[in-house]
């Protein structure tokens, strides 16, 4: 929402965990801490993956980072902003304003076509559909190699194209973070590396930083940073110098 | 995309998307308004046939001269010996006194389209070896044609009272082997008597009234019943039948004479109606239920598999309010459709059947009118019911967790 701000306080962290945990069915038997007091910080403009073994929390984490469920205590800093206790409404702004998602399975609507997928989140903001963002969906399509596909349906594109559609989307209103979660996990080894390539292009020419979940070893070396997360703690975050390509 | 905003948009397209869900759920809609639409153009039929036959070949309201009542010979003291048996006094021939000013008054009450005094009473008609008990209204044509039409009753002849015109029942004029312009003597009950020319035969609707009912002007009325210059009671008619007690009780009020209205002299046919109306009521109502839990019930199914895309849609920015209002208007939108549809079909519907339900004249059964104020009732309520029955559905969608939807 408040971009000028984040971008001026830049070099403070876009993301700050302090202390965070999370309890599912709390005060029940089956109650289970899943994240344990998580410390975690994402600058702007980073490209860091999230590696660890199923069920170390890694979806928990990045939906807790995507606002999209809330954390049961600890504090959550989004762009300067205590975003910990907000409620629905604050929430899903922020979102709005500062994030973007790429999920592993693309998650268009069918019913709209291309373009209007990559248009939506500009829409739900009320935003005028002038030629201006109609251009920049547009633009972002292109960018994403699917020149001529403006018009089609997601069902008549192929998995590798769907997810480069799905990518436009999280760009077009220019979010801050980009949370992607497996977005190459059921594409073959050759899209899935030239999707990869896509984010690390945007993150170099927008300055987009990037938190990618992935199980693949040879992706997660070619970020810039590699957290790994184990049994719902940091068991690793460092520096990597991303392997060049093949 | 774009001009209509997010919210309609999207409901746009996910009823575009559930084709046969939508076409399902807007042709059931539709299928409850045409019922609508039918029920009630069959009961505006039906009652106003009923009314018409009713009030067709009689006053909406009569101001009758007071019964004459037998005054105890004793006073009603508590002490006093009662007297066991009070008998009612044939009633002979009573007129108003000042009808003129009645008249005028009863003119001037709102409701009150038209007046006619009528100098009415029993007498007996007379032709050959032929004698039938007959009731002689006498009053004057212009007036009394507008409170009881008698043109369209016209079966023969033509409609004149003038002198010795007479305009009679059918059925009289069988009776008595009489045909248009026979003459035929009149006597009343004081011995007088007086010779009509029968210029018009009626056909009144009943046979009651076809057998009795003899027209004439007023004054050759007024002697034969021996009550020159005066009258026996004012007809009137008002503008909206429905309300003939109101007005009555109104009229009551200003003139203090006893007044009936139609109602009260058709109490059953009266309460025919009401009960007609209620029944009506009862089916639209449960037509309206059905069609709102149809609307629903879809709606509820569709959130269930649409869960994905709402989640999606939560986490590229859409608001629970908006994710509400999405499915608002496809409940709008399905009422709106299903109104206009329903429209269509209704007036389909009963124009076949008023050429198929016909009565034994030939005449449809039930009113062919479009009703435009019914259309614009049924297309408000449809929308308010598609919103209403989007409630549900609606919260269900907004209340979907954005991470669990997304998850699957």
């Amino acid at each position: 929402m408040n971009t000028t701000t984040a971008s001026s306080a830049a070099p403070a962290a876009l993301v700050q965990l302090a202390a965070l945990r999370k309890t599912y069915n709390a005060g029940l038997p089956s109650e289970q801490e899943v994240l344990h007091g998580i410390n975690l910080e994402i600058r702007a403009g980073e490209f860091a993956a999230l590696i660890g073994p199923s069920g170390s929390g890694k979806s928990t984490l990045l939906n807790i980072l995507g606002l999209l469920e809330g954390g049961s205590g600890g504090v959550y800093r989004l762009a300067g902003r205590d975003v910990t206790q907000l409620d629905d409404d604050a929430r899903t702004q922020a979102r709005h304003a500062t994030l973007g998602f790429i999920f592993q399975f693309h998650h268009l609507l069918p019913a709209f076509s291309t373009l209007e997928n990559v248009m939506l989140p500009a829409l739900i903001g009320g935003e005028v559909m002038d030629k201006t963002s109609r251009d920049r969906a547009a633009w972002l399509l292109d960018a994403v190699g699917l020149n001529g596909a403006h018009h089609k349906k997601p069902s008549e594109l192929s998995g590798g194209m769907q997810q480069r559609v799905a990518i436009a989307r999280a760009l077009v209103r220019s979010p801050q973070l980009v949370l992607a979660d497996e977005p190459t996990g059921n594409l073959d080894t050759h899209t899935s590396d030239s999707i990869f390539e896509l984010l690390r292009q945007f993150n170099r020419e927008q300055g987009t930083a990037f938190l990618v979940v992935t199980h693949d070893p040879r992706l997660a070396a070619r970020c810039d940073r590699i957290i790994e997360l184990v049994d719902g703690s940091i068991a690793g975050d460092r520096a990597n110098t991303p392997s060049t390509n093949r | 995309m774009g001009l209509l905003g997010f919210e309609l948009t999207v409901s746009l397209r996910f009823l575009r998307e559930g084709r046969m869900q939508t076409a399902l759920i807007v042709g059931g809609a539709a299928v409850g308004v045409a019922v609508i639409y039918f029920i009630t153009a069959v009961l505006v039929g039906v009652q106003a046939d009923l009314i018409k036959r009713v009030t067709g070949a009689q006053p909406h309201i009569v101001l009758k001269a007071p019964d004459e009542t037998v005054a105890p010979l004793l006073a009603a003291r508590a002490e006093a010996p009662r007297v066991a048996s009070v008998q009612a006094r044939p009633q002979r021939l009573v007129t108003l006194d000042g009808w003129p000013v009645l008249a005028r008054q009863m003119e001037t009450t709102p409701g009150v389209t038209a007046v006619a005094a009528v100098a009415s009473g029993a007498a007996l008609a007379l032709k050959g070896d032929a004698t039938r008990s007959i009731v002689l209204v006498g009053t004057d044509l212009d007036r009394y044609q507008r409170v009881v039409r008698l043109d369209d009753k016209l079966t023969q002849g033509v409609l004149r009272l003038e002198a010795s015109d007479a305009l009679v029942g059918i059925e009289l004029a069988k009776d008595l082997g009489a045909v248009l312009g026979d003459r035929f003597r009149v006597q009343s009950g004081d011995g007088q008597s007086d010779v009509f020319q029968i210029r018009g035969l009626l056909d009144l609707g009943t046979r009651e009234l076809n057998r009795r009912n003899v027209y004439v002007n007023l004054r050759p009325a007024q002697s034969l019943l021996n009550i020159t210059g005066r009258v026996t009671n004012i007809d009137a008619a008002i503008d909206d039948i429905m309300r003939a007690e109101q007005v009555a009780a109104q009229l009551r009020a200003v003139t203090g004479q006893q007044i009936e209205s139609w109602i009260q002299t058709n109490q059953q046919v009266f309460n025919a109606i009401g009960n007609q109306d209620i029944m009506t009521l009862l089916i639209r109502s449960f037509v309206t239920v059905v069609v709102a839990l149809g609307i629903a019930s879809v709606l509820v199914v569709s959130v269930v598999q649409k869960r994905k895309e709402i989640g999606i849609l939560r986490a590229v920015g859409a608001t629970r309010t908006q994710m509400m209002r999405v499915f608002l208007w496809q409940g709008a939108m399905v009422g709106a459709a299903g109104a206009l549809l329903g429209t269509g079909f209704g007036l389909v519907l009963i124009s076949v059947f008023s050429r198929i339900l016909r009565s034994e004249k030939g005449v449809p059964l039930f009113s062919m009118e479009f009703d435009l104020r019914l259309t614009g009732i049924v297309v408000v309520v449809s929308v308010v019911l598609g919103l209403i029955a989007a409630v549900l559905p609606a919260r269900n969608a907004a209340r979907l967790d954005p991470a669990q939807a997304i998850r699957g």
